[in-house]
């Protein structure tokens, strides 16, 4: 950087990028130690230290390496895959009520993961057709919206939108039809729950990779938020760029909802929170999304598990209950 | 060295058959003016010009390249663009906004520096919305928008400016500081394209006009020969009295 950064620091409505992000880490950090004391069984600390140096006992380890710590990664990589989703779509349709789902995607997935519950299948299966439910919703509103004429955010989110009542309305005649046995781990998995989270790694090293290749995109989006013909005079690509960005959120939206089911609330309202506090540069909002909705959902999931312990709720309902109150106290205070 | 050369240019008007093909120079110091009725056509040829759509034949020159060859990047560190609308895109402050004109020229890892941030300022205080710097641009009236968009296009730096009716929601004083801006970017070495619709801003600052019609008709040249009653009037279709005030001509509309 050419100027010091004390100089930029010091301009009206510049900030450093560092500050809120590390402000975040530590926060997540806390989110996820107190993830892992919290439980049917509660942990201290300091059992938690020990399983970490290898050492504490058998029940503790199997309880925190195998149980509590994959789950609040998946938990943390979840929420931040949403909320990443939520504001990459925000931005390219310019529209704030866009949210990761609004394109059908989860539609296709909860049909892709329903399906396989109909049949009675588990694990493995169920994660594998919700992720060809979304890919298959993708391909479908992606060609759909190209169409022979020409390609507008307006006629992407309308194909979507239509797209997503379809799917609705298959979701609505599978649960209709299904035995009632299988009725609880239906309505479980549409509104979102951590107990179907296998490894955690790949969502983990998703959400890393995407940050990353985001990164030195941040600037452009920022212009395309100002609109496509500004961009394109300001020298963006505005095509290219418009579906790198759909693509993207596709894949982390596919990611999430093949971990966790479809948990709503994290990326309609993370990104518009974050906004609401910290202005709305992408450089900073996206890496700001990947950590914020991360912790949202790791205390969600907290929450889900512990408050009537051992039965656990849907995450999603939990995310809902505490993001509805907080946005709705962020909008009135804003300007 | 910043020409924009047109040749044989047909313009995609939607609806419309081929006009007369388009072939001038504009050449370093020069401030064009478009001028014609609604719907001629005028931000069509400025969104031509800007490369933001295909035309339907011919061939545009930035600097004795084609544009259709240029990156939209290399495109943007020569030619800035003054929209008519604004396209209100996500909420963004007044200094944000002004600033992405340094876009064109930062690489994508590197942040807005010390310099960029003066530049911006500076434009800011040009256009005399520098009070407004932390103001969400939504909040602000039409003049003031129009004043901010121009900044950002003053912060780009263009060596060639196309400005869609700048003047447009400005009072008559931010008129004439936006005319004079302008003027001193031309007389600086750059080249301008305008529309306008305000023939004696038109008069009192173009030294070369376009005229465009309705059926797609076009002729242009220096200002002098062009600023007559009876090609005027054919324009626009409108009859107009001619008076003379301060050496150039001031034209108003009767019945």
């Amino acid at each position: 950087m050419p100027a010091s950064s004390a100089e930029v620091l010091a301009m009206p409505g510049r900030r450093s990028l560092w500050p809120p992000l590390a402000a975040f880490a530590l926060l997540g950090l806390a989110a996820l130690l107190l993830s892992v004391t919290l439980g049917s069984a509660s942990l201290s600390p300091g059992d938690v230290w020990a399983v970490m140096r290898g050492e504490g006992s058998p029940l503790a380890r199997t309880l925190i390496l195998e149980l509590r710590v994959p789950r609040a990664l998946s938990a943390f990589a979840t929420g931040g895959l949403l909320a990443m989703a939520g504001a990459l779509m925000q931005v390219l349709l310019r529209n704030p009520l866009a949210d990761p789902y609004v394109l059908g995607l989860s539609g296709g997935a909860s049909v892709g993961a329903l399906a396989a519950m109909l049949a009675g299948l588990g694990g493995a299966v169920i994660s594998g057709s919700a992720f060809a439910g979304a890919f298959l919703s993708t391909l479908l509103v992606f060609g759909l919206a190209h169409g022979t004429g020409s390609w507008t955010p307006s006629r992407l989110l309308l194909t979507g939108v239509v797209v997503a009542a379809g799917w609705g309305a298959v979701i609505t005649l599978m649960l209709a039809i299904s035995p009632a046995e299988r009725l609880p781990g239906m309505l479980y998995w549409l509104m979102g729950d951590l107990s179907y989270a296998r490894s955690p790694w790949p969502p983990l090293a998703l959400l890393l990779l995407i940050c990353l290749l985001l990164a030195p995109l941040g600037r452009s989006l920022n212009v395309l938020a100002r609109g496509p013909l500004q961009a394109a005079a300001l020298g963006i690509n505005v095509r290219p760029l418009e579906w790198t960005i759909y693509l993207t959120a596709s894949v982390l939206t596919a990611m999430a909802v093949t971990t966790a089911g479809s948990i709503g609330f994290v990326g309609l309202v993370v990104p518009h929170m974050l906004r609401l506090v910290l202005g709305n540069d992408q450089r900073l909002i996206l890496p700001a999304c990947a950590l914020a909705g991360g912790i949202l959902l790791v205390l969600a999931d907290t929450l889900a598990r512990t408050l009537i312990a051992p039965e656990q709720l849907p995450v999603g309902v939990i995310t809902a209950l505490l993001g509805v109150p907080t946005f709705l106290f962020l909008l009135y205070r804003s300007r | 060295m910043n020409r924009l050369e047109i040749s044989e240019l047909v313009v995609d008007v939607p609806g419309r058959r081929d006009g007369r093909p388009l072939s001038l120079s504009v050449e370093p110091g020069q401030v064009w003016g478009v001028l014609g009725p609604n719907g001629a056509g005028k931000t069509t040829l400025l969104h031509t010009l800007a490369g933001l759509r295909a035309p339907r034949a011919g061939e545009i020159r930035l600097d004795g390249r084609p544009l259709a060859t240029l990156k939209r990047r290399q495109v943007a560190q020569h030619l800035g663009l003054v929209f008519q609308e604004r396209q209100d895109g996500f909420p963004a402050t007044v200094l944000e906004t002004a600033l992405i004109g340094r876009h064109p020229y930062l690489s994508p890892w590197r942040m807005e520096g010390g310099e960029d941030l003066r530049l911006a300022q500076a434009a800011l205080e040009r256009l005399d919305v520098a009070h407004l710097a932390d103001r969400l641009v939504s909040t602000l009236s039409g003049g003031e928008r129009q004043r901010v968009a121009i900044a950002t296009v003053l912060t780009q730096a263009p060596a060639l400016w196309l400005a869609d009716e700048p003047t447009n929601h400005l009072d008559l004083h931010h008129q004439t500081e936006v005319m004079a801006l302008l003027a001193e970017q031309a007389a600086e070495g750059r080249a301008v394209m305008m529309c306008l619709h305000d023939l004696n801003l038109a008069s009192r600052w173009c030294d070369h006009l376009l005229l465009l019609y309705p059926d797609g008709e076009a002729c242009w040249g220096p200002s002098d020969a062009l600023l007559v009653p009876a090609a005027l009037e054919r324009l626009y279709g409108q009859r107009l009295a001619t008076a003379e005030i301060g050496g150039a001509p001031v034209f108003v509309p009767v019945r």
